[in-house]
């Protein structure tokens, strides 16, 4: 079947079949970002945003998304290396994989909620599974991520 | 320059490679896989224990796109086994399996490799192989498995190495005893013996990036393979004993990695791809499926620890006799080793007068155990310190008060630990500090929240290695570069534990030069240096030592020639990063660098390998506050407060994020990590939705400090940190129970069903 999927803002037409998954779609097109940690929509790794709105890219057939607009991490690299320093300086990010899936969905939250206080933060942030970190240091990098956007005056 | 300067060591720098990492590069195994690879699939035998009668693969190879189907007629049964088991030759486990066996031990082994263009097609076809099996009865008892009339291992060419005293015949894979001083004397001698048999499960490492491997044929025809593994070395000669090629013919590389935990010193997905690119010469991947890293992997060895613990009235503990039984599963990847660190990493904590520790490995039709963080040591720990604890209750001492009566002093020899001299422990410190922390003299043992909830404290101590004694190497070359910049080359695995970054740390504090000065390039078997690999809490005390020894090196060598250049003697120079100097004269490193790049017979690469006749243990003191609600069993752990001597902490912000990792980990395997087998064999917690790995609603607080002492053999005073973080947690976790509930747990998990039902019972 033929899609027309917005992937970072560059319209890509193609045809694909119809059991293709999102995430293997965007893989495909060089999101490498985009990772799969675990086939059941339990670990987080693979979110990217549908239409400004974060979903699980193994969940979502690829078809779902015609004519509409994906967001990967590729598409947001500025915000996100300005927030991953917070993370960095806690070294937090560690071996990296859930990174991705954790800086989409953070980045959603605060779209959604600029001063979201820690409860609100696990609640969101309840579906993107870290093995490494234990989540106290990605959680004080988001924290002082937080505050640190207040201090610039700007919304986080 | 002194060995004591913290210029850059002991500072909280970024990972060198956060921002690839925080921006989504493609840095990962999968992320580089060249187009056009074969998709690997792997069929798998439903059953514990069977002979594949037939293998029919004609109507699979039918379907257009595949490329091969291999099954056991593909491999010459009587060669050479092999281990999948990352470790230094002569390795501990032993030899005993084959790439494709006719003989199926556990749910999941590998009854064909299949092969095609695609996914689909691999799919497709992996339905169409017909397998006729023939169903054996199965071990799935592993307190059974030793002197079974059903044998796991029955072929002639199983082979063990002599110093692990396996005997297949009998299903052992490994038997070891050690024993100092006259136990049982000392057992009838005390006046109160505690006596308990603790039970670990068989817990997954759960990394996010599944086991992946991928590989080609180079262009000089060898074996060219990327995989995610903590291992390179290792890796390369277990491929070429697996498919029977010398080791010449394979590299093996390491991207960055998504997460290890020990799963990955075992090649757990290597071969396959490897195989088939050999045979095919085409480019071929493998990546495992969750559930296949839940059923078909490298866990933690189940294991049954035995402890008899002899004690005065007084609180001095006497005498500390184990037995541990541990279950290997179908193969003994790590078997013989991981066993032994129930015991000599439990025992050597505190003082004794006497000590015994006997340990069997069995076989059984379960899934192949490994190395997860910790190796045996958590096991060993939880089943001593929950004797500990008992004593304090039957002898109404504050547990922290008896631990500090107890516990192996900094000088001391321990008997347990190989007789290795106590070299540096702040252990007690520790054991303070979470006093401290936790405000335990207002809490211990529980505060009242309301009429159905209870605060609780429970506490644990623990210790670890820095990597395996007179074994282990750690290597490290250092190049002096145009312009004035140096490559560290590594064959150590940064895991995201920073270690890539921790040793560049090393390099720049002895050089004087930026850190960013330090380019880091590690885990490629060409052309790194050997290094065991990542594993053991080897990186940063055995790779660190080499590190710090290569810069050391390549310091005076600058120095000579600046001295040189300025026609001054060398003992009269110095470098101070930039410049060698005698204090009158001084020539800059572009000029020195450029002094080596024309018209130069000197090497400015140096090399340098360390090897340690001790392995200085890290200690920790944890304390564990549990919420538990007494009607519904419910428990939370909601605050976790730890004290660690690392010696000196490299990077004090990777060491944190190291053990707030580590403890969480433990957590998850004292309360919400099952694993159960059904009556066939199969493993039940097969996905993230039944294998409940901590998520962050999950969790409270963990409260990290350091108590560090300085450990003269290591780097800058530094030990390990990466396993010791997973050990206290288990104990301090089941006694923070017991303080809420009274009730005794000897088995992990504890589950809110458990306590509900105990609570019921009483």
């Amino acid at each position: 079947m033929n899609v027309s999927i917005t992937v970072n803002g560059t319209v890509i037409k193609e045809e694909i079949e119809p059991d293709l998954l999102l995430i293997d779609f965007l893989r495909s097109h060089g999101m490498k970002s985009v990772k799969r940690g675990c086939d059941t929509s339990n670990c987080g790794a693979c979110t990217v945003w549908l239409d400004e709105k974060p979903v699980l890219s193994c969940g979502i057939l690829a078809a779902r998304c015609d004519g509409r607009s994906v967001t990967t991490l590729e598409g947001v690299r500025d915000r996100a290396r300005e927030f991953g320093a917070f993370l960095a300086d806690e070294a937090a990010e560690q071996c990296g994989y859930c990174s991705p899936g954790l800086i989409m969905t953070t980045i959603a939250l605060l779209s959604e909620n600029p001063d979201p206080t820690p409860e609100e933060t696990k609640e969101y942030l309840a579906n993107n599974l870290c093995r490494c970190s234990g989540y106290e240091g990605q959680m004080r990098g988001i924290q002082r991520y937080i505050a640190w956007k207040k201090e610039q005056g700007g919304k986080a | 320059m002194s060995d004591t300067g913290t210029r850059v060591v002991e500072k909280s720098y970024r990972k060198k490679d956060w921002e690839a990492i925080v921006t989504g590069a493609p840095l990962y195994t999968q992320d580089l896989e060249p187009e056009n690879c074969l998709v690997v699939k792997l069929l798998r035998c439903p059953y514990p224990n069977a002979i594949i009668e037939d293998i029919d693969t004609t109507a699979a190879m039918k379907v257009p796109g595949m490329e091969a189907v291999f099954t056991w007629h593909d491999v010459d049964q009587n060669m050479r086994r092999f281990t999948e088991a990352g470790q230094t030759y002569p390795e501990a486990s032993p030899y005993d399996r084959l790439i494709l066996d006719q003989h199926m031990r556990h749910v999941g082994d590998v009854a064909a490799i299949v092969a095609g263009k695609n996914e689909k097609c691999v799919d497709r076809a992996m339905k169409l192989i017909k397998v006729t099996y023939r169903q054996l009865e199965p071990v799935l008892d592993y307190t059974k498995a030793l002197d079974n009339k059903v044998i796991i291992h029955p072929e002639d060419n199983w082979e063990g190495r002599d110093f692990a005293n396996g005997d297949a015949k009998r299903n052992l894979c490994a038997h070891e005893e050690s024993e100092n001083g006259d136990v049982e004397a000392e057992l009838s001698s005390c006046d109160i013996v505690i006596e308990k048999t603790c039970h670990t499960k068989a817990v997954q490492q759960a990394f996010m990036e599944p086991f992946c491997t991928w590989s080609i044929i180079d262009m000089y025809g060898r074996l060219l393979i990327v995989s995610s593994t903590q291992i390179v070395f290792h890796a390369r000669r277990n491929v070429a004993n697996a498919l029977g090629i010398p080791v010449s013919k394979v590299r093996v590389i390491k991207p960055r990695i998504g997460g290890g935990f020990g799963a990955k010193q075992t090649s757990v997905s290597e071969m396959y791809p490897a195989f088939v690119t050999w045979k095919t010469k085409k480019p071929a991947k493998i990546v495992y499926t969750r559930r296949e890293c839940q059923i078909a992997s490298s866990p933690r060895h189940e294991m049954q620890v035995r402890v008899r613990l002899g004690a005065m009235k007084d609180g001095t503990i006497r005498a500390i006799d184990m037995y541990t039984l541990s279950n290997t599963g179908a193969y003994g990847e790590h078997g013989p080793t991981t066993v032994g660190l129930s015991g000599h990493k439990s025992i050597p904590l505190y003082h004794t007068k006497a000590f015994r520790f006997q340990a069997d490995v069995v076989y059984t039709n379960e899934m192949s155990a490994g190395a997860y963080r910790g190796y045996g040591a958590p096991q060993g720990i939880f089943a001593l310190e929950n004797c500990v604890n008992e004593l304090a209750h039957r002898l109404h001492r504050d547990p922290i008060d008896l631990r500090l009566q107890n516990t192996a002093k900094e000088g001391e020899i321990m008997p347990a630990y190989f007789g290795q001299k106590n070299t540096s422990s702040g252990l007690d410190r520790c054991i303070e500090k979470v006093r401290e922390m936790s405000d335990w003299e207002h809490r211990y043992p529980c505060v009242k929240v309301n009429d159905h909830t209870v605060r609780s404290l429970g506490m644990a101590i623990a210790m670890q290695g820095s990597a395996i004694a007179g074994i282990d190497v750690g290597g490290a070359t250092i190049k002096l570069e145009e312009g004035g910049f140096y490559t560290l080359l590594l064959g150590s695995a940064d895991m995201g534990t920073g270690s890539d970054t921790t040793m560049a740390q090393i390099a720049s504090e002895v050089l004087e030069c930026p850190l960013d000065s330090i380019c880091v390039n590690s885990g490629d078997t060409d052309t790194s240096p050997y290094d065991s690999g990542s594993y053991a809490s080897s990186t940063a005390y055995i790779t660190g030592r080499a590190v710090l020894a290569a810069a050391k090196e390549m310091r005076q060598r600058i120095i000579r020639r600046g001295a040189e250049l300025i026609k001054s003697e060398e003992s009269f120079c110095d470098f101070d990063g930039s410049k060698v100097s005698d204090g009158k004269q001084e020539v800059s490193l572009f000029d020195i660098v450029a002094s080596t790049t024309g018209g130069n017979s000197d090497s400015f690469v140096v090399n340098a390998s360390s090897s340690s006749a001790i392995s200085p243990p890290p200690y920790m003191a944890g304390v564990a506050e549990a919420e538990t609600d007494l009607e519904t069993g419910k428990m939370k752990v909601v605050n976790y407060y730890a004290a660690v001597d690392c010696g000196t902490p490299l990077n004090p912000a990777i060491a944190r994020v190291q053990t707030e990792g580590g403890l969480l980990q433990a957590i998850g395997m004292a309360l919400t990590e099952n694993v159960t087998y059904d009556r066939k064999g199969q493993v039940l917690e097969n996905s993230f939705l039944q294998y409940k790995i901590p998520a962050r609603p999950d969790i409270g607080q963990i409260h990290v400090a350091f108590a560090s002492s300085y450990e003269d053999s290591g780097p800058f005073g530094a030990k390990s940190i990466g396993e010791v973080v997973i050990d206290t947690p288990g104990p301090a976790i089941c006694d923070a129970v017991h303080n809420a509930t009274g009730l005794t747990f000897t088995e992990l998990p504890i589950t809110a069903e458990q306590v509900a039902m105990g609570l019921l019972k009483k």
